[in-house]
């Protein structure tokens, strides 16, 4: 006796999250089943192995015509076939969209192309997720990318609108696509201790104060595109170092300040020329598309590394960093002070967030 | 000229790329009413084209109205080639002819083609403008309802039923006309959709006619079928129940009786103290009188089946005169008929007098072209002598009418098994004729009849029986007869009095017949028959004891015929009724009684099986009060004394024979182990598992013993094909293939809807086919229902205390109102009581706690998830890119604050742009009411592949094409402007193969009734109103049972 057929339609699909979830980390049918055996889900419900079996395939069939839909999740909100209630929907879209933090990392910044897509054989056998998931994980990355990368308006509303994610996993996927435009080095081992959210940070600071979008919101790719006028620009806060009266002034008036106030108060004295000059150094290269690519890797080696190493604790750099900023405003000499705020303001935020162990 | 038409092609939307180089559609609308076409113009290049058309307008007669079908075709233009069929849709109009019901369509409609399946969709508006015809002698019957539904719809009242309805057309099959050869699958498949769908629609137009010859309004029961003859034709045939209907005007003034399975019925119509029933009897199954008879067309009748008792009942004086009078009047209104057959299931309080029991007809016919398709008199025949030998049964077992009445075909090659069942009984002429007969008798029948029993008191005489039965006095009233069992083919009476809960019980079998031609086949089918028809019986009866129950209602057998083989399939909803006596045991006799070993296994069987009926009673929570013998005057010991004397009997071997004898006489059944079969089948019967615990099921409309259904549903269609390996077909192996097939079929169900807990399985239809040698198809519908399981607890209560809690039930319904506005996430536990309460059903429910915590874990997870949609729909409006930017701060810009995000979420609903539709077998929607009947809904639909493999193979096949099927009657039924389809029943689910083309065919129809609801939280206006109102017609219930 062989089953030949074997179905269950529902008027409302039903959605089995626990399998859903093995669907999308990539596991045969056989597996699954494995899977939720060793679960004790027989036990529990009294089931056989075969009825346990009939149930993943089922599911697995729906998962796979659902997922033609889920490409385009504002299809499955007025597709007629599948009645499914609202709160699901968003349940399916917003696990398909989820992505593995172990996956991203080794993404992150590279080029969403046929190329790096070739890589995920690797990519699976070093993190140890599934290829197929893999395969969804780059997919989706890349068609948000496609979709959203020539938009007007805003990144995070754009993929909001387009792919009906929360709140929170639109704000992931505008850090990737932003990373994937920018194709910021991630991957060096100097980088490695930094999580996603680290990244997706930053991310979220530079869109905000560095792209194009910052000061006009009615250009194309306003929220992926750095703006190149001030990356120009940051030249200019070379004076800062390369004077030296403006430098020495600049020290002691942050000297002056945090007197009493720092830990690390001569670790910071004997070295705040060298931390400037890396600071300043490295808004002055960011006109090199090179150099942007190379941002995070400059950051902890010029600020993040020589901090550690004296074992700064994280509030003096906080208190360091503020007023490294403030005190620019009263070098009478400068007169870039906005310049300044820009940069400053979103780079003091990306380096309190890189600092951790 | 009676009828304009009118059709508006709005837009379409995720149309199929249609034109490869540009991605693109170039689509155009061609619209067909008759002989008549219009066209749209060419949207060029879009996949979601906007037409915005004309009216375009059809004027015809409404006989045309009624039959044809309107076409919409949706074809891409191109210039240089023919144009290219995208899909077409097929809109009923029906719904728009009759006053009451839809005044527009107007909708999104799934464009569906045969050979792809749903491709996009089309926005479409219907209307219609009828003019008065004056003309008597019309063709056409626009404004007779119909309804699907086996009872008088919930916002009518019945004035008149007034009977049998039926009607049948025949044509040639377009797939088997010689066109066929040369023309393309999809022509083929198209003819026969149109052709099916014109077909259907004069057939109800003729049903119609014949119900306004009758003065009637309307048919209920609506039962239409089609018979794929194949090289002989097509057969459309339709049954239904003829009657007059009022609507309801202010449905809160009709108060309930009695207690019911959803707050909606309420609404029935007749408000007088209930009296009813359906009763049948039981044991020795086969009536053996008509005998099988071969007929020159070789058409062979079995024998009736009469479940009757055995062994003569004492004869019983009351009642007599009265009786007499009744079954006159009732004669006298039933006389006029030619069948007294009702389709019904259900009916309004006080209809149902007495019932007889079941009684069935088949028989066996070889199939002939058709060779004038306007002179169908040939099938008309076969039918009448079937439904004359149905009349005539029931008859012999003293009732005038037929209820729950069905007829059904099984065809292989040019064999045809027609059969026919319902349920005999005697009638209230009440309801019968033009309400002459109020008066005195209906009061005396009121005093009469006490409530929850009647309807099982024998109609017959008790000194002049139509064949051995076992009769007592009714448990209930102690003054009728009554038989110890009962079977029916309808639904259990509301006002029944059952003790504990019901199950689903059922009998299959597989029988092998050898392959023959013709005569020699239609010979050796109908030999096989009776033994089928006595088997399944003896089965049914088998597993009705093992439950401790002893009646069985909605019962429905089904024989299908193979090539090679027989199946039998029978369905029924057991229960305990309390007016009937308690079940005996079952007892197992050995035939050679000195053999040692041979004496033990059978006592080791013994013993189980009074093991599984201990645990089942426990189960169904089955303990009838205990009665004291002197009241009965019957030798029947109570409950609790046989149990312990059946133990007895296990343990002691030796004496198992003699007190066999002794006591099997009586009341237990004995089942003589004589040879390996007989063995197989006391195995089989121990093999059957219960559901798991939370879990009910039943064949009927609502599961005896639970009435407090919460507003959860999941209505599904299950199809399971097997192949049997040819080498071990043998009666027994096939036996245990096929059990085996529906058990895990029903734990597959069980495990599936598991999340569902507490729920029960309600209306669950199998359908058993044969398409090939070595292939058995199972069709499985039902819908899920969740229900309470505090309150399901009271019900088991004994019926005084019952009718006591109904007053308090309803008023604590009452409360209930307005906090389940508050309260939607926890719609299993509508009327939250005090806290402890909870706390231990939810202990109790034996459901494990991992799994509770995680359906929790997701109901919050699922109102973020939606808020987000709602969210970003929100967002999308107005999206103000600075605004957004300057809220995002540093500080708050890491993990979001989980406050912040949910003062922003609306409450999750009304965020879905498509309506939600429901589906479900029943005819009422639990914790709903409906407050509007907007038409029949009656879809055919083929659906052909020659890509199986890309598309996912068999299963994937089908599956894709039943979530279609679902998808086109939600469709229709929110373009009528309903949201939800009651009595959905998928009638027919053919299903061919070939594996080796790498093809597939399947032909599905279903039907059902598009309908609008409204929750009972939104009537708490109504509602108020119900306390005072209220007590009354329960307190009467009261009065008549004591």
């Amino acid at each position: 006796m062989t089953s030949e057929l074997d179905i269950f339609v529902g008027n409302t699909t039903l959605i089995d999250e626990d399998v859903y979830r093995l669907w999308l980390d990539g596991y045969s049918v056989s597996d699954a089943v494995a899977l939720r055996v060793r679960s004790g889900i027989l036990e529990q419900t009294g089931a056989t192995a075969a009825v346990l079996q009939s149930d993943t395939m089922d599911h697995y069939r729906t998962f796979h015509m659902l997922e033609r839909l889920l490409h385009a999740p504002p299809k499955l909100l007025h597709q007629l076939i599948f009645q499914i209630p609202p709160s699901r929907q968003a349940l399916l879209i917003e696990r398909y969209y989820a992505f593995d933090e172990a996956f991203v990392r080794e993404v992150l910044g590279k080029k969403l192309s046929k190329g790096t897509k070739k890589d995920l054989d690797d990519i699976s056998t070093k993190t140890g997720i599934t290829l197929k998931s893999c395969r969804r994980q780059f997919d989706n990355f890349k068609r948000v990318f496609k979709v959203v990368e020539e938009m007007r308006g805003s990144l995070v509303d754009n993929i909001q609108q387009h792919f009906l994610l929360s709140d929170r996993l639109a704000r992931d996927y505008a850090a990737i696509v932003f990373f994937a435009n920018n194709r910021f080095e991630t991957g060096k081992k100097k980088l490695q201790y930094l999580s996603f959210g680290d990244f997706a940070f930053c991310a979220e600071l530079m869109i905000q104060n560095w792209t194009l979008g910052a000061v006009d919101s009615q250009v194309d790719d306003m929220d992926v595109d750095l703006d190149k006028e001030f990356l120009q620009d940051l030249k200019e806060l070379k004076m800062l170092v390369a004077d030296k009266d403006l430098l020495d002034l600049h020290k002691s008036l942050v000297c002056t300040a945090l007197r009493g106030k720092l830990g690390v108060f001569s670790e910071m004295e004997a070295n705040f020329k060298n931390l400037s000059r890396g600071l300043v150094n490295v808004a002055a290269k960011l006109t090199h598309n090179k150099d942007v690519r190379d941002l995070f890797v400059d950051l902890v080696e010029k600020f993040v590394e020589p901090c550690r190493s004296d074992h700064w604790p994280l509030n003096d750099v906080r208190l360091f960093l503020n007023q490294y900023s403030a005190s620019v405003h009263s070098l009478d000499g400068f007169r870039h002070q906005a310049l300044w705020d820009r940069y400053m303001g979103t780079l003091r935020g990306c380096l309190l967030r890189l600092y951790h162990d | 000229m009676p009828g304009k038409l009118k059709v508006k092609i709005v837009a379409g939307r995720h149309l199929p790329v249609m034109d490869r180089a540009s991605d693109l559609t170039d689509a155009f609308v061609e619209v067909k009413f008759g002989n008549t076409t219009f066209k749209t113009d060419v949207y060029l290049k879009s996949l979601n084209p906007q037409w915005n058309s004309e009216w375009f307008k059809f004027e015809v007669d409404d006989e045309d109205l009624q039959d044809e079908p309107l076409q919409i075709t949706v074809l891409d233009h191109d210039t240089y080639s023919a144009n290219d069929a995208i899909g077409k849709v097929y809109i009923d109009i029906d719904p728009l002819l009759y006053s009451e019901a839809a005044t527009v369509i107007s909708g999104w409609f799934p464009i569906y083609d045969t050979i792809h399946g749903i491709r996009g969709e089309i926005n479409v508006v219907v209307k219609v403008d009828l003019f008065n015809d004056l003309n008597r002698f019309r063709q056409s019957s626009c404004g007779v309802k119909f309804f699907c539904t086996t009872s008088i719809p919930k916002c009518y009242r019945a004035v008149i039923i007034h009977g049998f309805v039926e009607e049948l057309v025949v044509n040639e099959d377009p797939e088997y006309q010689w066109i066929d050869r040369i023309r393309t699958p999809r022509a083929s498949n198209e003819a026969r959709q149109r052709l099916i769908s014109l077909m259907s629609g004069e057939l109800q137009r003729k049903i119609g006619l014949k119900v306004l010859e009758m003065r009637g309004n309307a048919v209920v029961g609506y039962l239409q079928c089609f018979d794929l003859e194949g090289e002989s034709g097509l057969v459309v045939r339709a049954i239904g129940t003829a009657c007059t209907l009022d609507k309801l005007s202010s449905p809160a003034a009709f108060l309930p009786a009695c207690n019911s399975p959803s707050k909606e019925m309420k609404e029935s119509p007749l408000v007088h103290p209930p009296s009813h029933g359906c009763r049948s009897t039981h044991n020795s199954p086969i009536h053996t009188a008509t005998g099988s008879r071969l007929t020159q067309n070789f058409s062979v009748s079995v024998p009736t089946l009469i479940y009757t008792g055995m062994g003569s009942g004492s004869a019983g004086k009351e009642g007599g005169p009265f009786k007499a009078l009744l079954r006159q009047q009732t004669q006298s209104a039933l006389e006029q008929r030619e069948f007294p057959f009702f389709t019904l299931t259900a009916f309004p309080p006080g209809f149902l007098v007495h019932v007889g029991g079941v009684v069935s007809a088949r028989s066996v016919k070889l199939l002939d072209r058709i060779h004038n398709p306007d002179e169908p008199e040939t099938r008309d025949a076969w039918w009448a002598e079937i439904r004359q030998e149905i009349k005539s049964h029931a008859k012999a077992l003293g009732c005038h009418a037929v209820v729950g009445y069905s007829e059904s075909t099984s065809i292989c090659e040019e064999v045809c098994i027609l059969s026919a069942s319902g349920t005999a009984a005697v009638l209230n002429p009440r309801f019968l004729q033009d309400g002459t007969v109020e008066g005195c008798l209906e009061q005396r029948l009121e005093e009469n009849l006490p409530a929850g029993c009647g309807f099982c008191h024998i109609p017959y005489d008790e000194l002049n029986m139509p064949f051995p039965a076992h009769l007592t006095y009714c448990y209930n009233c102690r003054k009728q007869k009554v038989p110890d069992v009962l079977f029916t083919t309808i639904d259990l009476p509301i006002d029944a009095t059952v003790i504990g809960k019901g199950c689903l019980i059922q009998a299959r079998l597989c029988r092998l017949k050898k392959k023959a031609q013709a005569e020699a086949n239609a010979t050796a089918i109908s030999n096989l028959l009776p033994f089928m028809e006595y088997e399944v019986h003896t089965q049914l009866m088998n597993k009705l004891k093992l439950k401790g129950m002893n009646a069985l209602f909605g019962l429905r057998i089904q024989i299908t015929v193979g090539e090679n083989m027989l199946m039998g399939l029978a369905s029924a909803t057991g229960v305990y009724l309390a007016a009937l006596p308690t079940p005996g045991g079952i007892q197992i006799a050995g035939k050679t009684p000195n053999d040692g070993s041979y004496e033990q296994h059978i006592s080791h069987m013994q013993k189980k099986i009074n093991d599984t009926i201990a645990k089942n009673k426990e189960l169904y929570e089955i303990n009838p009060p205990e009665v004291s013998e002197e009241i009965i005057g019957s030798p029947i010991p109570e409950p609790r004394q046989r149990s312990r004397l059946l133990r007895s009997q296990s343990e002691s071997s030796d004496e198992v024979t003699e007190l066999d004898l002794s006591h099997g006489k009586k009341d237990a059944f004995v089942l003589e182990i004589d040879d390996t079969d007989a063995m197989e089948d006391v195995h089989s019967l121990l093999t059957d598992v219960p559901p798991p615990s939370g879990f009910y099921s039943c064949n009927t409309e609502i599961m005896p013993g639970i009435n407090n259904w919460t507003s959860e549903i999941q209505m599904f269609t299950s199809v399971r094909v097997i192949r049997l390996s040819s080498l071990n077909l043998t009666n027994q192996a096939l036996n245990k293939n096929f059990n085996d097939l529906c058990e895990n079929l029903l734990k597959s169900l069980y495990f599936k809807l598991r999340s569902m807990i507490p729920c029960c399985l309600c209306h669950v239809n199998f359908t058993v086919s044969l398409p090939e040698d070595e292939l058995i198809q199972v069709t499985v519908t039902a819908v899920a229902i969740t229900f309470d399981k505090n309150q399901a607890l009271q019900t088991t209560k004994t019926h005084v205390e019952k009718s006591l809690q109904r007053a308090s039930t309803d008023n604590e319904e009452l409360l209930q109102f307005p906090l389940e506005l508050c309260s939607d996430s926890l719609p299993s536990h509508p009327f939250p009581p005090a806290k402890e309460h909870l706390e231990s059903a939810s202990s109790n429910s034996g459901i494990p706690a991992a799994q509770r915590a995680t359906s929790v874990d997701y109901s919050s997870f699922a109102d973020r998830c939606s808020s987000w949609i709602e969210l970003i729909k929100l967002k999308a409006q107005t999206i103000r890119r600075g605004s957004i930017k300057t809220t995002v701060t540093v500080e708050k810009a890491s993990p979001m604050g989980e406050g912040n995000f949910r003062n922003r979420s609306a409450p999750p609903c009304a965020n879905s742009t498509v309506g939600v539709v429901k589906m479900t077998p029943l005819s009422f929607i639990p914790g709903a009411k409906i407050t509007k009947y907007l038409g029949i809904i009656n879809m055919f639909f083929i659906r052909e592949t020659t890509s199986l493999r890309e598309e996912g193979g068999v299963s994937g096949f089908l599956h894709a094409f039943i979530a279609e099927v679902f998808a086109m009657v939600r469709a229709h039924v929110a373009a009528l402007g309903g949201n939800a389809v009651v009595s959905y029943i998928m009638k027919q689910c053919v299903f061919m193969e070939n594996p080796n083309k790498n093809q597939a065919q399947c032909l599905i129809n279903v039907s059902g009734d598009a309908v609008v609801f409204v929750r009972e939280s939104e009537l708490e206006v109504v509602s108020t109103q119900q306390p005072t109102a209220n007590c009354q017609p329960s307190c009467t219930g009261g009065e008549v049972t004591t």
